[in-house]
């Protein structure tokens, strides 16, 4: 079983309507979207939820008033601020530690679970679907970003699925590290504008820095070629292979309107491009 | 005053809001808090003559101190600490330096060293004082960063901050203690969806917020009837202009090239002000 991970660094790129139209592409494929944050893949593929699971990240200071002797040594303890005058915990703040519970003399404090978000397993029109939300302002993106690839590779062991395809979530942080660590190719999404040139440079330092080889598609390469040539010269430097450059084209903003893949949606060169993109890419999957 | 400008959705437009508006408006603080992949300065362009590592306290084990007794590793709630036999290892990457395993050593065998995860910057371009935040290529934690970069505010100026994308524990970071968010999005499905998410960030914190369509045209006019129902207020509409995109990807700022859009950005300063 092979896992393909489709990243970007600067967000807006392409990556999920790239990986609808692999969906579209793919025989034997099981999908994960681990931008749990702001999760858009679903909009496409349409899941129907099988499994739903709440998830706990980390857990939260929960202060019994009524045991509370208020000697304050919470507050002077928290090293995240989380506790207020008037010892009432901040739940933006709270980071789930537990050494407030730890120092509390008379055992006021209990760490409780905090409702994270969900996470499904769901089935869509080209395969099975493992997915995620994160509640408004929780932490551990990371730890459901894990779950989410968990739940993925036990749908594929169970169904006899040879490829996983992730759809990452933008930046190069916590999220972002969970999301690409083990896989066996990273996938680059890029444009040519500066502020995604300078992403590019800086989330292919994250795959290298993590030993995963990665590949580049230039999406949009068109708007720009001064700056396309740009990505290609870096690339080349540094050995790294660009499996496509796709043109504009507002088919993409339209299918996305009308819940299709690209593939499903237009039948003409546009999709050929992109079909030379996925065979470009499983074909260092498996290379 | 200070305004977030923030969006859910990744590309939809928060650093060109965030620029334009800043350079707009000829004197302002700037804080670029997306640390993972800051682009601000592309735009803002000033000259960086400040740079400062961010550090964060990370144990350090004395080995002739430690009995191996596992409770630090039993008690850190990150997993940054494991007790291997006769040995110890601190993954210090996954640590918070929340002080939890000192607490609990009954060797006292726990010391607290530094570790650079990071920098902030400074520099300046006309009435511009620009801050932006770089997380290390590897490094996890975008929190200390934005911590950092955000005790550079000045209370004084109006100051414009650069949000990260996203909905988590990092965009609360920036966000808070806010007096307006701009969140920016565009006509499409994704847009909406990321939008009506960014929202539920805003309104959490109670911060005041209205919206800016980006790529105005490309889409549909779903977000439109969805901000009339809620009553949300559109600030501003950017069309899709090929002009517009081009000089984004070369990193040229709207307002610099066009007295229209100056303007347009000012009355943008002007409307938020009047909402706050």
């Amino acid at each position: 079983m092979k896992q393909l991970s489709i990243i970007s660094g600067k967000g807006g790129t392409g990556k999920t309507s790239i990986v609808a139209a692999f969906a579209s592409l793919a025989n034997n494929a099981v999908f994960a979207d681990c931008d749990v944050d702001a999760a858009d893949l679903h909009l496409i593929l349409k899941p129907k939820i099988k499994n739903k699971k709440g998830f706990h990240g980390l857990k939260i200071a929960s202060i019994d008033k009524e045991i509370c002797n208020k000697c304050k040594k919470c507050i002077d303890i928290c090293k995240f601020s989380a506790i207020d005058k008037y010892i009432n915990v901040i739940k933006d703040f709270c980071e789930g530690c537990c050494v407030c519970e730890y120092v509390c003399p008379v055992d006021a404090i209990k760490m409780i679970d905090r409702d994270s978000g969900f996470s499904f397993i769901s089935d869509t029109r080209f395969g099975p679907m493992s997915h995620a939300l994160l509640n408004t302002a929780e932490e551990a993106s990371g730890k459901l970003v894990t779950e989410v690839r968990n739940n993925a590779k036990k749908l594929a062991e169970e169904q006899n699925k040879e490829i996983i395809i992730i759809d990452g979530p933008p930046g190069i942080g916590c999220p972002v590290i969970s999301s690409i660590s083990g896989v066996d190719l990273v996938l680059v999404i890029t444009e040519p504008t500066l502020s995604a040139i300078h992403d590019l440079e800086r989330i292919l330092d994250v795959a290298h820095h993590f030993q995963v080889p990665a590949i580049v598609c230039i999406n949009k390469f068109d708007i720009n070629l001064d700056n396309t040539k740009k990505i290609e010269k870096y690339c080349k430097e540094n050995c790294i292979e660009i499996v496509g450059k796709i043109p504009y084209n507002n088919i993409v903003t339209k299918s996305m309107i009308n819940e299709k893949t690209v593939i499903e949606y237009s039948n003409g060169g546009f999709c050929d491009i992109i079909i030379d993109v996925w065979n470009n890419t499983k074909r260092r999957l498996y290379a | 005053m200070k305004i977030a400008v923030a969006s859910g959705k990744g590309g939809t437009g928060k650093t060109t809001v965030a620029t334009n508006l800043a350079l707009s408006l000829g004197e302002a603080q700037f804080l670029d808090c997306d640390v993972e992949e800051p682009n601000a300065n592309i735009f803002i362009k000033a000259r960086i003559n400040e740079s400062k590592n961010v550090k964060v306290k990370i144990p350090e084990i004395d080995k002739n101190k430690c009995n191996y007794c596992g409770k630090c590793s039993d008690f850190c709630a990150y997993n940054a600490l494991a007790v291997v036999k006769s040995n110890i290892l601190v993954f210090s990457e996954l640590c918070h330096s929340c002080g939890g395993c000192e607490l609990v050593c009954p060797m006292d065998a726990i010391k607290w060293s530094e570790r650079i995860i990071g920098k902030v910057e400074h520099g300046q371009n006309k009435g511009i004082y620009f801050y932006h935040g770089l997380l290390n290529v590897g490094e996890m934690q975008a929190i200390p960063i934005i911590k950092a970069l955000k005790r550079k505010i000045n209370k004084k100026k109006i100051v414009i901050i650069d949000v990260p994308p996203g909905t988590s524990c990092p965009v609360i970071e920036s966000i808070i203690g806010s007096d307006y968010c701009i969140l920016v999005t565009e006509p499409t499905p994704f847009g909406l969806h990321d939008l009506k998410l960014a929202i539920e960030v805003v309104k959490h914190l109670s911060i005041p917020f209205g919206v800016v369509i980006n790529r105005d045209g490309i889409g549909d006019k779903r977000v439109e009837i969805y901000c009339e129902k809620e009553k949300i207020p559109v600030l501003l509409k950017i069309p899709e202009r090929k002009k517009i995109a081009q000089l984004y990807s070369k990193g040229i700022a709207i307002v610099n090239k066009s007295y229209e859009w100056h303007e347009m950005f000012v009355q943008l300063f002007y409307r938020i002000q009047d909402e706050v």
